[in-house]
């Protein structure tokens, strides 16, 4: 086991490696660099005041010197004009000679970002914590909705249950954020048309619409007003996937032997279900909603996009849009970082709750 | 001055534009019900119900494209003054007994005519990219399975690279007209469309080995047919790779087009490459394979010819749900306005103008939004009966 864990590591650090190498250099080509340039210093800057300005400000060294000094295991980049050092490590105003000389995300230092102004720690922790609370209601609605509708389907394969949910399963796996978040919107965020005009007449609603066509209000406090409509819109995506899976584990575990006897022992269904087949049928899913998360992700990108939630999706967004170096590669660290550590817990969990399997 | 269309009307004029689909669709149906006892795994779709409402979707929308220019009411990309952001089924100024059926955009164009139009492009890319992401796949995942040992290793750990990598980073990093510019799409599409070529000369050669003659004569054929495609897809006036003189060079995909179909290749190949080796892994221990083993087949001839064909069911499946998980891609890469321009009439950056106004004018970004849905349901639900179908076997 340890010697399993010690691997996966291995890889996951060589995958983070590559990856964050990837988005550096990326980001990092020529004419984004320019583009860098003409944001920070002037849009109407020469040719010449580009290469100079690259110079100065130290990237015009190669791509992996730069990415080492990013990561913190090279040192730092130094410059001395007219008698004043100016460097990677060297703070405005500091004294070359007290500055350190490595700083890259090893010794803490994520950078700076040059579209909020503000250091990349400080604007991923909040973001992320934002962002938290979404996935965390999006699970807290998505994974006991769905685990529900596949014990449900899997249960009694083929009876009309089963075929219902499991056409609405289907419809929701067709259904891509964008498409739900539309939908939604439409029918219960709009004055003009869905049910808000009707309830309105009616009196129902205090407010033009039911819910508010935004989540902004939700980054102050989370109320079940600002929050239904996001956390619907990602979930509704989900649920039909882990659904599915859920029914193909518990059609599978229905038809086993020892659900047999158990019948002809003479319990009732019910306790079948509950005591002898739930608890076989939910090992799958338990991988497939690990491996969600990485989904969620992309979701979370798109709705934060749509409702206006400034999360981590909608920094992201931000970061990439105006090429934000230091922010996106910050943001692809995180992202890389929750992809690679849900896949570890999947393959470790998978392995505690289904003992047949064994790691050599 | 007309009254503006109630919804009955608005769905009877649809229908009614709709004509050329509901012909081809009824003939499509009819003569695939009458023949379907000789038409294999396709004619058995007709005996799942849930398979034949997901065909149905899918041929609609495939033969919308393919009609689109007798259906479109108007223009998808032309402005008439006053119809900005009209409700469905406004008369259109001064026009007698013309309507915008489903209404106008935010720029006054018609809603229904660019949905129409939108089915065309979603119809041209999304097949044609899955099919090259499983010819990436299949040629790089037959080997890794059959061989395993270091090749299995290196292959495996970059599919798990690319597919650790959140997508849509990855395409914020791919698709912007600085990289365009560069000649990156170019140069990933020199490596992915290179497999499509790779394969078919493998699967040739393996199988007329023995015929040297016709072998020779089939390769020739394959590698300057393929290559003059392989070049002149690549070759675009103008750009980084501009080989081909202009007389020999029909394909002219342009920049932003190519670097959304590379990306979505690119995207869906380390996937398809999984599927393919857990398939290989699985059936490569079978008593078959041995036989061909022992009889002193190639390595590539057991893979191409007794592995592949017996992975078939779960490939069309897949290749089924694949297709629709392209379509989300396309509508995720239009929704953040990349890669292809902004008046592009595909249905994810028709999403992404109409989000903007959604709460006052919600018509512009809904029509879209469901035609994308029903598309992609239609996959699903095919691909969910054939896998009914084909276990039945």
């Amino acid at each position: 086991m340890l010697l399993f864990l010690l691997r996966r590591l291995l890889t996951m650090v060589l995958t983070a490696l590559c990856l964050t190498f990837v988005v550096f250099y990326l980001t990092n080509l020529p004419p984004n660099l320019e583009k860098l340039a003409k944001s920070e210093a002037s849009a109407r800057m020469t040719d010449e005041d580009v290469a100079k300005w690259i110079e100065r400000n130290g990237y015009n060294s190669p791509a992996l010197v730069r990415y080492g000094e990013w990561l913190g295991i090279l040192p730092g980049w130094t410059r001395t004009e007219e008698g004043v050092t100016t460097g990677r490590c060297i703070e405005r105003g500091q004294d070359a000679a007290a500055a350190p000389s490595r700083c890259g995300i090893l010794q803490g230092n994520w950078g700076w970002s040059t579209v909020f102004k503000a250091p990349v720690s400080k604007i991923i922790a909040e973001r992320l914590a934002a962002t938290g609370w979404l996935m965390f209601w999006v699970m807290a609605v998505m994974v006991p909705t769905s685990l529900l509708i596949g014990v449900l389907s899997g249960m009694r394969e083929g009876s009309r249950l089963d075929r219902g949910l499991s056409i609405f399963s289907i419809a929701s796996t067709a259904t891509p954020e964008y498409v739900s978040g539309v939908v939604l919107i439409a029918l219960f965020a709009s004055a003009t048309t869905g049910i808000s005009p009707w309830l309105a007449e009616n009196g129902w609603i205090s407010g033009k619409t039911l819910f508010p066509g935004t989540a902004t209000s939700a980054m102050e406090g989370i109320t079940f007003w600002n929050f239904t409509l996001p956390v619907m819109t990602i979930a509704l995506y989900g649920i039909g996937y882990i659904a599915r899976m859920t029914r193909a584990s518990m059609t599978e575990v229905m038809t086993a032997q020892y659900i047999r006897t158990a019948r002809l022992k003479g319990l009732s269904f019910r306790d079948v279900v509950l005591k002898h087949a739930l608890r076989n049928a939910l090992i799958a899913p338990f991988t497939v909603i690990m491996l969600q998360f990485p989904w969620l992700l992309n979701g979370v990108v798109i709705v934060e996009t749509l409702f206006n939630y400034k999360g981590f999706g909608w920094t992201l967004v931000q970061a990439a849009g105006n090429n934000d170096i230091e922010l996106l590669l910050a943001c692809s660290v995180v992202a890389v970082f929750v992809v690679l550590v849900t896949q570890l817990i999947s393959d470790i969990g998978y392995v505690f709750l289904n003992p047949r399997i064994r790691i050599s | 001055m007309d009254d503006a269309l109630s919804w009955g009307q608005i769905f009877a004029r649809m229908a009614i534009q709709f004509t050329p689909v509901w012909i081809a669709l009824v003939v499509t149906f009819g003569l695939s019900i009458a023949f379907k006892r000789r038409l294999g795994l396709y004619g058995k779709m007709f005996d799942s119900p849930i398979a034949m409402v997901g065909y149905a979707l899918v041929m609609f929308w495939v033969f919308a494209a393919l009609f689109a220019p007798m259906i479109m009411t108007h223009d998808p990309l032309s402005q008439v003054s006053g119809m900005k952001n009209a409700l469905p089924g406004a008369p259109l100024r001064g026009v007698e007994g013309d309507y915008y059926l489903l209404g106008g955009d935010n720029l006054a164009r018609d809603v229904f005519s660019r949905m129409v139009a939108g089915s065309v492009l979603v119809i041209q890319i999304a097949p044609l990219a899955t099919l090259f992401a499983f010819m990436v796949g299949v040629t790089l995942g037959l080997p890794a399975g059959y061989y395993g040992g270091n090749l299995d290793v290196g292959l495996s750990f970059l599919a798990n690279l690319i597919l650790a990598f959140p997508v849509i980073l990855l395409f914020y990093l791919l698709v912007t007209p600085e990289i365009v510019a560069s000649g990156m799409p170019q140069y990933l599409g020199m490596v992915l469309f290179l497999f499509p070529l790779v394969f078919l000369v493998v699967l040739f050669n393996s199988r007329l080995y023995v015929k040297p003659q016709l072998r020779n004569m089939v390769i020739a054929v394959v590698v300057v047919v393929g290559g003059w495609l392989y070049l002149s897809l690549l070759s675009t006036p103008g750009s980084k790779i501009d080989i081909l003189p202009p007389s020999i060079d029909p394909i002219n995909v342009p920049g932003n087009i190519l670097i959304v179909f590379v990306s979505v290749v690119f995207v869906n190949a380390p996937t398809v490459f999984r599927i393919i080796r857990g398939l290989v892994l699985d059936i490569k221990t079978r008593d078959y394979v041995a036989a061909s083993q022992t009889r002193g087949e190639g390595p590539w001839y057991i893979m191409l010819w007794e592995i592949l064909p017996n992975a078939r069911g779960p490939l069309i499946v897949d290749f089924c749900l694949r297709i629709g998980y392209t379509t989300i891609l396309l509508g995720t890469l239009g929704f953040f306005g990349l890669g292809l321009s902004p008046e592009s009439p595909d249905w994810g950056s028709t999403i992404n103008a109409g989000r903007r106004l959604l709460a006052a004018f919600p018509h512009p970004a809904v029509v879209p939004a469901l035609a994308l849905m029903s598309l992609v349901l239609g996959l699903n639900l095919l691909a969910d009966g054939l896998r009914e179908e084909s276990l039945k076997d």
